[in-house]
């Protein structure tokens, strides 16, 4: 038997496959058996009631896809009276993803949201902060800093910072969430993006923008994992196009201790059970015993150290 | 493929009620100057359907076509006792372009089936379906359903011209009374419908209206059923990502106890109460 557990702090994962917040619900129970998976991390919530964004929401690009949802939430009651019970017949770790626009909101929802039944909290600060200029709190070091200790000081559960892509300063940020407090990084979000009809000469999207998810986003979210891993100590969550056993396994030797699937469960909804399948598989065909052999093993040796940290193309 | 089509078939459980399944293309051909009558060999367990409930299909890509998302499409047929699932479509996009290319023996992966379809309730003996165009397609299985149950009906369907009238000798064929209207003929209009269903309604045909697709047909059923009293029913689009429910993206809005509400097209939907549906 080869060992498919994987440790995110305090807490052990059977496996390191998860879905990735807001491509998951209780709907693919009709699917599958979601016991099957390492945790289950539930669409963001936030403190009030939200309608979303205009459509349409979506659309695709070659390879990829564009989305704009714009966080609908029922509220935090709702969360904890409808949502939270139906998970309580896993014994699989509930992560709850939250948001809100400023530091003292998510502190608030943070340790409201800290009930029985909750495993760890991704805090999704990949949204805006509406105190400053609406740029996404995880975009700059100090907004990230600022929300992480806020969040810190107002649960005691596993907090996940959950890191954008539209960042500069990728390594920056990841540091600051790790002195602030947070237990592992989730690495990362969409990219934002944008698609015009040139028949209609309109924006795809309803809102104009939104962000790209699929196999394109993918190298530059490996990319991302492996400069957070080598900058941080807590654990790093791989996200992005991970789109079957492959991908999985090329972010675990980057330096994820686990990943989540997106987009990828939209295509084929049985992508997850048949990734752990695929993962069992891959290690006893190649005489690994554990999944904790394959995390962080790039052979990057050869590479100038400078190299890890570079924010531009050589 | 083969592995992969096992490796599914073990991991969709016994109780699942959503399937992710490979088909074969039986046929896919014209049926008529516009559109395309698909059949596939499916599994009889992902037949157990309802009226007005779609699949989401994983259309081919080729170097012409590169389609990501899945598209979804209203069940045209579904026959668990031949193993048939059957889609009518035009070529609309790049996915259904990509389908069109699907030739017999080739195969599908197809999820579902999704969706809240069609009610028939026991009060209401006399149906009316209204449809224009493809939109007849997502009908086509209420129809059947119907005459199952025993119940009068009457479809209006509505097209172009003549030559691309949509599934009139299907609908005799169950024992439907088929009205055709035509913008060629000039019988489409709003005005004559309107006049062709209130003679229906006088004459107590009419316990439930059941349309789908069009907006002007929207308004004028929503119009004549909150005259008289008549309930019904719209299966309605939107584009879509997931198909399950997961990822919110094609939600519409909806009038409810005096407010709007959003609902997903691909859960609580695609069929919706009539007057409750906002034009678009």
């Amino acid at each position: 038997m080869v060992d498919l557990t994987t440790r995110l702090g305090t807490l052990t994962l059977k496996n390191p496959v998860m879905p990735a917040s807001g491509t998951f619900s209780d709907d693919l129970a009709g699917v599958f058996d979601l016991g099957c998976l390492g945790a289950h991390v539930t669409k963001t919530v936030t403190r009030e009631i939200r309608g979303g964004n205009p459509t349409p929401r979506v659309c695709e690009v070659r390879g990829s896809m564009l989305n704009s949802i714009g966080i609908p939430s029922k509220g935090i009651d709702h969360f904890i009276t409808e949502v939270i019970p139906f998970y309580q017949r896993y014994e699989t770790p509930l992560v709850v993803s939250i948001s809100a626009h400023s530091g003292d909101d998510f502190a608030r929802i943070c340790e409201e949201i800290s009930v029985p039944g909750v495993a760890a909290i991704e805090v999704n600060i990949s949204c805006p902060n509406i105190e400053e200029d609406g740029k996404a709190f995880a975009m700059r070091p100090s907004s990230t800093r600022m929300v992480m200790e806020k969040v810190r000081g107002a649960s005691d559960l596993p907090l996940w910072a959950k890191l954008t892509p539209n960042t500069g300063e990728t390594t920056e940020v990841a540091i600051a969430a790790q002195e602030a407090g947070a237990d592992a990084l989730v690495v990362s979000n969409t990219l934002l993006s944008m698609a015009i009809d040139i028949h209609t000469r309109k924006p795809k999207l309803g809102s104009l923008m939104g962000g790209l998810s699929g196999p394109s986003l993918k190298p530059i979210a490996l990319r991302m994992v492996y400069q957070c891993a080598k900058s941080v100590n807590i654990p790093v969550i791989g996200c992005g196009g991970i789109s079957n056993v492959e991908d999985a396994i090329e972010f675990l030797i980057a330096g994820a201790s686990a990943v989540q699937v997106g987009t990828a469960t939209f295509i084929n909804p049985l992508i997850m059970p048949t990734m752990i399948r695929d993962l069992e598989a891959y290690l006893i065909k190649h005489g690994i015993s554990s999944v904790s052999e394959l995390v962080g093993s790039v052979d990057d040796a050869a590479a100038l150290d400078g190299v890890v940290f570079m924010e531009a193309a050589p | 493929m083969i592995a992969n089509l096992q490796l599914s078939d073990s991991i969709n459980p016994a109780d699942a009620v959503i399937f992710e399944v490979e088909t074969f293309v039986k046929s896919n051909k014209p049926a008529n100057g516009e559109y395309r009558h698909m059949i596939l060999d499916a599994p009889s367990h992902v037949l157990n359907c309802q009226p007005g409930q779609f699949f989401h299909l994983l259309c081919p890509t080729s170097e012409r076509h590169q389609p990501f998302l899945r598209r979804p499409m209203s069940i045209y047929g579904f026959f668990p006792e031949k193993n048939e699932l059957h889609f009518l479509y035009k070529i609309a996009g790049k996915g259904t372009a990509a389908l069109s290319e699907l030739g017999t023996g080739d195969h599908l992966n197809v999820v579902g089936p999704l969706g809240h379809g069609y009610s028939i309730r026991d009060d209401w003996r006399n149906l009316l379906l209204v449809a224009r165009g493809v939109g007849l397609a997502t009908m086509a299985p209420l129809a059947q359903e119907a005459q199952r149950l025993g119940r009068k009906l009457t479809a209006i369907c509505s097209a172009r011209s003549e030559n691309v009238l949509m599934s009139v000798d299907h609908f005799r064929a169950l024992g439907a009374d088929v009205i055709t209207v035509t913008d060629e003929q000039g019988t489409s209009s709003v005005e004559n419908m309107r006049r062709i269903i209130e003679e229906h309604v006088a004459a107590g045909k009419v316990d439930t209206m059941y349309t789908c697709g069009s907006n002007r047909l929207l308004r004028l059923l929503q119009e004549i059923g909150a005259a008289h009293g008549i309930p019904g029913e719209i299966a309605l689009e939107q584009q879509m990502a997931c198909g399950i429910g997961m990822c919110h993206c094609c939600v519409r809005p909806f009038r409810r106890d005096g407010a709007i509400v959003h609902e997903r097209v691909c859960r609580e939907g695609p069929v919706f109460d009539m007057q409750e549906a906002m034009g678009w």
